[in-house]
């Protein structure tokens, strides 16, 4: 039941050959029949076997580190400590690409005194076999005082609360005023106020960190990693301490990111083992390592107090948040950012004031996950819709529609959208999607949730964010790409293949695409925040387009029309209604080649530069654009168990253009399935700091038996700031869905549960809750 | 030292043998061998990453020790078809945008050879409870329904997965 649904087909007679069809991604084959190299599939003679060594406690200090044992045992190679390390610290803001200044967050390499969370790496062994790794971790003495921690980010502000890091736990704190939410208040018939809380949630992808470096012939440390982001190499060169020239990350494609790849993982600790043995070393993470060396997502407190009319119309919103950031920042106060400019959602609230400050515990730190804070706020904007709607006896979709967000409308930062927001048309068909209810006999209920949500794509324009990317075309009319850009599942490469060969008018293919080489492939940026597409498809469009132009000049002298005149699609070149005047491809470029025409192109897009949003109001440009859309589910819920069956799952999103249908909709299906997880079975538990989760036996992702049926429905308002008027669907597929899910549950039990993960037992509890007062 | 013996492995039709400890999974085994188209997900056998072909029923390497299979038939993914002669499922997966990070991707396809083997032509549940030992996070696994239906029909009427 995987369909596509194309809506006010604006661009009908677009005459698009390669992109808007669901092509076979050129990556899927190789991975198909076991092919493709992951990072971890790569050895070399001579390699040694890396392993770190984890503090077991939360909150510590490491009194004595003795590694005189471990050392002697043959075949150990070398043991790292805070001791043989140079005085450097590793950087974890966002990777400097842009040239914008890094935040002061950087944080230790190895625990040199103070443990600050459970699994903080203390040392680094490299042996010559991997069966010697274990034993060598076991020979490793380590002596920890424990030391008074905190864990609870509401705890950690209070006067006399043990501190982090620094000189208070506060991390970072975020506000927005705009309008007058007192007079708001004022005008309002009735205020609702509800508390929401988001848990830790991991990226589980399934491919654990990995990676294998050597220093080579120029003195270059080379790491083949599975990343995210290959331009880390400058934050690693400074943490190993050489220049960045001298850090080469060649990527691979990823087995699965979400974000849980976007911070440096094993680069660091394989550069100084590499540099320190001159030997290749691998370092690959066992499940557990991962789930206990890679940032989570936030949990949040959420409160949101609405002001509005009887007749539905919100006159003000108040919004005070809190976020757990862990032990160390990384990339707490931008995760923050984006969950304070997505507090309101897709709404127009012209009095709206939210205050938002992340804070530093002992828990495990936090930073990017799929959504990025904007998920987290969907969660509680969406409830809060219900609620509110429940509160004023208005129905849900009713209310939603008297307060959406229209195009052109200033979002919560002040800032007008400039492109279509198509909220109605996408939470409308969503629901229609659904059908007839599924009929349910005593103790099951059956319950029907929506959601709607805004969510950006591309990175915050104060960033200044830029992405190259090359085209060329060799004389036997094949085409390459080179672009620094990592594919991590998504289809990010060939996407960018789709553009350059529909520009070019060539197939599929012909094209090979070369990325994720710091050193040799242009710099792309990141593959995160949604903009791999949007920024280096735009590069790629540009240089494509560029070539396209010559190629066409070139053409038009052979055949004595003007320029315009000449098309190109499926591997020719022609006149239309001139059968007469046609050419192959390659013949062009026979032509071209012969006249030294420039055949290839590096094109650099920027994306919109901004200041940063005035710290007092939280007012200006925050994004690029957003997306919009909506996820509609129906579930089913055993009252006496709790137990909660998703029955239907459809998300209808305005995508701008896609570029490829069948990855879309694998988007949009990935999303609902993490987002059925992040509502109902997933949580990362620490007791008191300390993981106690750290396996896929506890920690619960949906399974083939837990997600229905998922439908897709793909608007295109052709409106995005991507090529051909794309705009991003990575993130946005998963934020509304798991806001749905609860709304979904709390219609079928008639009672809500406000914290996430909605169990049988919150859901047992909240039942009777409800009940007793009823029973008064 | 833990004890070692010459163990003779039969994978993808052909004959191997390595020195091996007593204790080597077999799919620390085959990935030293070169078959590194069996990932590494969990070692704990809950992931399926991992899955192969022992005698045409999926099981986890991570959970089997490798000298307990002498002699059996061991296939992996790239055992079953290449590029040029992929088989139906490996077809259906890749054109069905079953595939999106292509870890778990091995596995899958393992795990839904094991089941046609039995249940030529399986329902719906039939795909679900056979895939369920194998985790996906990118899918959603509404695709790779999609592709097991499709090569289920491809393998019965020896026709085009597409």
């Amino acid at each position: 039941m995987t369909g596509t649904e194309r809506a006010r087909d604006a661009g009908a007679n677009i005459g698009y050959r390669q992109i808007g069809r669901p092509l076979i991604r050129t990556d899927a084959p190789g991975k198909a029949v076991g092919k493709t190299p992951y990072a971890g599939d790569y050895t070399m003679p001579g390699m040694l076997h890396a392993k770190v060594v984890r503090s077991p406690l939360a909150s510590a200090r490491l009194e004595r580190l003795d590694v005189v044992a471990a050392r002697a045992l043959p075949g150990v190679v070398c043991v790292l400590t805070a001791a043989d390390l140079p005085d450097r610290l590793a950087p974890t803001d966002i990777p400097g690409q842009t040239g914008q200044a890094r935040l002061k967050t950087d944080q230790q390499i190895l625990v040199r005194e103070r443990v600050r969370y459970h699994g903080e790496p203390v040392a680094l062994i490299a042996d010559e076999s991997r069966d010697i790794a274990e034993r060598a971790a076991g020979l490793v003495e380590a002596d920890y005082a424990p030391l008074p921690g905190v864990f609870d980010p509401e705890e950690a502000l209070k006067p006399g609360a043990p501190i982090v890091q620094g000189e208070d736990n506060v991390v970072a704190e975020h506000r927005i005023r705009k309008g007058d939410v007192a007079a708001g208040m004022a005008e309002a018939d009735l205020v609702i106020e509800n508390t929401f809380r988001t848990q830790f949630i991991e990226h589980a992808f399934l491919e654990p960190e990995v990676g294998l470096a050597w220093v080579d012939e120029n003195e270059v440390i080379n790491i083949r990693v599975s990343t995210q982001v290959i331009e880390h190499f400058r934050g690693i060169a400074d943490a190993v301490g050489v220049p960045h020239n001298k850090i080469r990350i060649r990527g691979a494609l990823v087995g699965g990111g979400f974000g849980g790849k976007e911070d440096v993982t094993v680069e660091t600790y394989l550069a100084l083992l590499a540099l320190r043995t001159g030997r290749p070393v691998r370092l690959e993470y066992t499940r557990e390592d991962s789930f206990l060396g890679h940032g989570k997502r936030h949990p949040f407190k959420m409160t949101y107090r609405t002001g509005v009319t009887r007749y539905g119309r919100i006159t003000a919103l108040e919004v005070d948040m809190i976020a757990d950031a862990g032990a160390y920042v990384f990339l707490s106060p931008y995760v923050l950012l984006y969950a304070v400019v997505a507090a309101p959602g897709p709404y127009r609230i012209d009095n709206l004031k939210v205050d938002a400050r992340a804070v530093a515990t002992n828990n495990m730190f936090t930073s990017a996950f799929r959504g990025f804070g904007g998920a987290q706020a969907c969660i509680a904007y969406e409830q809060q819709m219900d609620e509110v709607a429940k509160a004023i006896g208005m129905d849900r979709i009713a209310f939603r529609r008297r307060n959406y967000l229209r195009t052109g409308d200033p979002i919560s930062t002040g800032y007008p959208i400039q492109s279509a927001v198509w909220t109605e048309d996408c939470v409308d068909r969503a629901i229609e999607a659904l059908g007839a209810p599924t009929p349910a006999a005593s103790p099951v209920r059956i319950g029907r949730g929506v959601a709607a949500y805004q969510q950006s794509y591309g990175r915050l324009t104060f960033l200044h964010d830029t992405s190259e990317a090359w085209v060329g075309v060799e004389v036997d009319g094949t085409v390459i790409v080179r672009s620094g850009v990592t594919d991590i599942g998504a289809g990010q490469t060939s996407a960018l293949g789709q553009i350059a060969v529909e520009i070019l008018g060539v197939t599929l293919d012909q094209v090979v695409i070369y990325n994720s080489d710091s050193a040799v492939t242009p710099l792309a940026g990141t593959t995160t925040a949604t903009r791999a597409l949007y920024m280096t498809g735009n590069a790629v469009h540009m240089a494509a387009g560029a070539i396209r132009e010559r190629f066409a000049a070139r053409a038009a002298e052979a055949f004595g029309v003007e320029a315009r005149e000449i098309e190109m699609a499926d591997n020719r070149v022609f006149v239309a209604g001139r059968p007469e005047l046609e050419m192959s491809f390659v013949d062009l470029v026979t032509l071209c080649a012969a006249d030294g025409v420039h055949r290839s192109e590096l094109a650099i897009f920027r994306a919109p530069f901004s200041d940063k949003l005035d710290p007092e109001t939280g007012q200006g440009q925050a994004h690029p654009d957003y997306t919009y859309g909506a996820h509609a589910v129906e579930v089913a819920v055993d009252i006496e168990t709790g137990e909660v069956t998703v029955l239907k799952s459809v998300g209808a999103h305005d995508v701008g253009q896609a570029i490829n249908p069948a990855a879309v909709e694998g988007q949009i299906e990935g999303g609902a399935a993490q987002g059925q997880g992040y509502a109902l079975s997933e949580e990362m538990v620490y007791r008191e700091g300390e993981l106690v989760t750290p396996s896929f036996s506890e920690y619960l992702i949906p399974t083939a038996m837990d997600v229905p049926q998922i439908k897709s429905i793909i608007l295109e308002s052709r409106s995005g700031i991507g090529p051909f008027g794309a705009k991003g669907i990575g993130e946005p597929a998963l934020t509304p869905v798991a806001p749905a899910i609860a709304n979904a549950v709390a219609d079928a039990i008639g009672a809500r549960v406000h914290d996430l993960p909605i169990t049988p037992e919150k859901i047992v509890n909240a039942i009777a809750a409800a009940r007793e007062k009823e029973e008064g | 030292m833990p004890k070692e013996k010459n163990v003779t492995l039969t994978v993808n039709g052909r004959q191997v043998t390595a020195r091996l400890p007593s204790h080597r999974t077999l799919l620390e085994a085959l990935r030293d061998l070169g078959f590194v188209d069996v990932k590494r997900g969990c070692e704990k056998g809950d992931c399926g990453a991992c899955a192969v072909l022992v005698d045409g029923v999926a099981i986890d390497s991570c959970l089997t020790l490798a000298a307990s299979v002498e002699g059996r038939a061991i296939t992996t993914v790239a055992g079953l078809g290449d590029r040029d002669a992929p088989h139906p499922l490996q077809d259906a997966f890749a054109a069905s945008g079953a595939v999106q990070c292509g870890y778990c991707t091995p596995g899958l396809i393992v795990a839904a050879q094991s089941l046609l083997n039995r249940t030529p032509e399986p329902t719906d549940d039939d795909i679900r409870l056979a895939l369920s030992g194998n985790l996906c996070r990118c899918t959603g696994y509404a695709k790779i329904f999609d592709a097991v239906r499709a090569a289920a029909r491809a393998l019965r009427d020896g026709g085009d997965a597409r």
